[in-house]
């Protein structure tokens, strides 16, 4: 299992590796769960109670599902830990930010330099999401 | 026109910084052409047959003076003298070096414009009508709304990685310029019964290997939800096109597949759950974006001795006749210059020319012209009285081809000739048409002639009323011919006649159908009219027999 490289979340992080969403289901005392690109996101909401952790799987960086998954968790109010994992590439680990990824145990570990430039580089942005930052048209009209 | 304010500056602005860290990374070997891939795709540089190139987004095809000054100017500075003017209503450059695009990048935001996901697997830039704000027929301006969708749209967190790329336009008027039910969401601003505007939704339509017209899912989403609504089509989209297969992951794959109502569904289902987000920007937004758009002072008659056009000079008049568009506001039209000389390369325009262009539109249009998906450039508000002016000088320049609409102005993709992923080229294939039939084209009137140099159909082979399609047949070029295909709101796909021809063959195949429709065509029928009444058997006869 690959690394955690950034975590910005300041509770004690879970120990165990995920379990495929077919077995979360049986395994009640499961706390953490790992959801593949074609994986139904929404069959975790009746637990998200329980679950501590989710790792979202891009095994090429371009299958874009994840970023659905995230966001779709964080909108039906998971508070845990999200972790990208797979081919996490630093031009997409600010969009990842942005749809409520607060881990990232990227299969190749990001330049240092690069991934603080990727995480910094748009203070301003057009959607709002869940990351809580106000859009520009929010700041617009104020 | 919108202006970009500190917020929008700041964005493209980052943009540029980004794109030069990346760049840098390339040139000195951090990363490999493979992660440079997709993040040169995310800024519009492709690596082509002989050079890079670039394609800058024109959104919604409006450009100011200053905007297409510039243009002109890179086309002189980093590239071989030309742009060619896309069927996006974009622009791209041919021959284009990689250690250059971060300087060119900062040119174009120095006058508000990018190239932000004008390629790769996202959202791309919205097109719209070219008479935008001109014409006698919309409802309102449509361009609002796609300035709306392009703040929506750019870096969309949850969107930057679909199953593959996706296209939307958006109109107001029942006469469809814009080939609206030929993207993945065309959106029409309607007015319904109450008197109220909203967004029709057609979700679906496409060209490429299997062309789809766009179904209606929703005729009327009001307009304070239209973002929300189109959020949702997305999310649908992005979880479960087809990613399996290239060839079968553009939305009307997904739509075809699940069936518009199964997928309508699904839509609403998660429009429903997106409307607790509060995601949609406040109709305030739409206000401050709609009073960027208000008309331009035009003049009103009484103020100026006379806005009649003069007629007396028979090329000017032959001009009028073909290329210009009645307008709202009366003592005003909407003139449209052909980048479709004879024997030219369609949509291509030298840098000199640009400028001029640029001028012109400031000195004749309120600072303003369009991008047309046709591939040509639209002054919207012209003052008749000035008309022969304009039009001396454009004819000065080489831009006065008074060809609108005939079959000389053509669309064509780059084809063969820069393109690495076609079959046969284009161009050629477009200069030896518009040469043999030059005589002939005022005579035969309207016929949408359109050809691509692959499958891919960048060209809107299956839209035109002659559509021509390059294809590899055991290693040599050849090419299939189509008929019937229109797009508007009478929109229907061409089908093909038979085999297909060489490059000479079909331009003998297509003199023998506008000469077959010549002897056919009765009282006021286009050749559109002609084939949908005679039928593709007699037409096929006169090409094959
Ligand atoms: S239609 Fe094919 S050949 Fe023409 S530009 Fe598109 S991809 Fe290239």
């Amino acid at each position: 299992m690959a690394e955690v490289q950034y975590r910005f979340r300041d509770d004690e992080p879970v120990a165990d590796p995920g379990v495929t969403v077919g077995a979360f289901g049986e395994q009640s005392n499961a706390s953490a769960v790992r959801l593949e690109p074609g994986d139904e996101a929404r069959d975790l909401i009746p637990h998200l109670e329980r679950i501590r952790l989710v790792e979202v799987n891009f095994p090429v960086f371009g299958d874009g599902r994840g970023y659905s998954s995230a966001r779709i968790l964080r909108e039906a109010g998971y508070t845990g830990e999200l972790r990208a994992v797979g081919e996490v590439l630093v031009d997409q680990i600010a969009f990842m930010r942005r749809c409520g990824f607060d881990a990232f145990a990227p299969d190749v570990p990001l330049d240092p330099a690069d991934a603080d430039n990727a995480f910094g580089r748009y203070g301003e942005v057009y959607q709002p999401t869940i990351d809580g930052l106000a859009p520009i048209w929010a700041k617009r009209h104020g | 026109m919108y202006r970009y304010d500190t917020y929008d500056q700041a964005m493209v602005d980052a943009r540029v910084e980004e794109f030069r860290d990346q760049v840098r990374r390339r040139l000195e070997g951090h990363i490999t052409e493979d992660q440079f891939k997709p993040l040169r795709l995310m800024n519009g540089l492709y690596l082509q047959l002989h050079a890079y190139m670039l394609r800058v987004a024109v959104p919604y095809g409006t450009l100011s003076s200053a905007q297409m000054r510039m243009l002109g100017d890179i086309a002189d500075k980093y590239d071989r003298g030309y742009g060619h003017f896309t069927t996006r209503q974009n622009i791209q450059y041919n021959w284009i070096k990689l250690e250059d695009a971060p300087d060119i990048l900062a040119d174009l935001a120095k006058v508000e414009m990018h190239a932000i996901q004008t390629s790769g697997n996202c959202i791309r830039n919205t097109t719209s009508d070219q008479y935008a704000g001109a014409a006698a027929d919309e409802v309102v301006d449509p361009r609002p709304y796609a300035e709306l969708i392009r703040q929506w749209s750019t870096f969309h967190p949850e969107f930057s990685f679909l199953p593959r790329k996706f296209k939307m336009a958006v109109i107001a008027s029942d006469t469809d310029r814009a080939a609206m039910k030929l993207h993945d969401i065309g959106i029409q601003i309607v007015r319904n019964e109450a008197g109220e505007l909203g967004a029709a939704f057609y979700v679906g339509g496409g060209m490429g290997r299997t062309p789809m017209i766009a179904p209606c899912i929703n005729p009327f989403v009001p307009l304070d939800q239209m973002i929300t609504y189109s959020e949702a089509a997305l999310r649908v989209y992005n979880r479960h096109g087809r990613r399996d297969n290239k060839y079968k992951a553009r939305i009307k794959i997904l739509v075809h597949e699940l069936g518009k109502d199964e997928y309508t569904r699904q839509v609403e289902a998660e429009f429903q759950h997106l409307l607790g987000q509060n995601i949609e920007p406040p109709l305030a937004e739409l206000e401050r974006i709609k009073a960027q758009f208000a008309d331009p002072p035009f003049e009103k008659i009484g103020t100026v001795p006379t806005f009649e056009i003069d007629r007396s000079d028979p090329d000017f008049a032959l001009w009028v006749d073909n290329n210009c568009l009645a307008h709202k506001q009366s003592g005003y039209i909407a003139a449209t210059i052909s980048l479709k000389p004879i024997g030219g390369i369609p949509g291509d325009a030298s840098g000199e020319q640009i400028r001029l262009m640029a001028d012109l539109a400031r000195d004749y249009s309120f600072d303003e012209c369009r991008v047309t998906h046709a591939q040509n450039i639209v002054l919207p508000h012209v003052r008749k009285d000035q008309l022969y002016a304009l039009w001396q000088q454009l004819d000065a320049a080489g831009l006065g081809t008074p060809n609108l609409d005939l079959v000389g102005d053509i669309i064509a993709c780059p084809g063969l000739d820069y393109c690495s992923l076609a079959n046969a080229r284009s161009i050629p294939v477009a200069q030896k048409i518009g040469q043999r039939l030059a005589a002939k084209q005022q005579e035969i009137g309207e016929l949408k002639l359109k050809i691509s140099g692959c499958i891919n159909a960048c060209g809107h082979h299956h839209a035109g009323h002659i559509g021509i399609l390059g294809v590899d047949k055991k290693g040599t070029e050849n090419y299939q011919l189509l008929l019937g295909g229109c797009e508007g709101a009478d929109t229907s796909l061409g089908q093909i006649t038979g085999p297909g021809f060489d490059e000479d063959g079909i331009v003998d195949a297509v003199e023998k159908a506008t000469q077959f429709y010549l002897a056919q065509r009765g009282e006021g029928e286009r050749f559109l009219d002609t084939y949908r009444r005679v039928g593709m058997p007699a037409f096929k006869e006169a090409i094959y027999g």
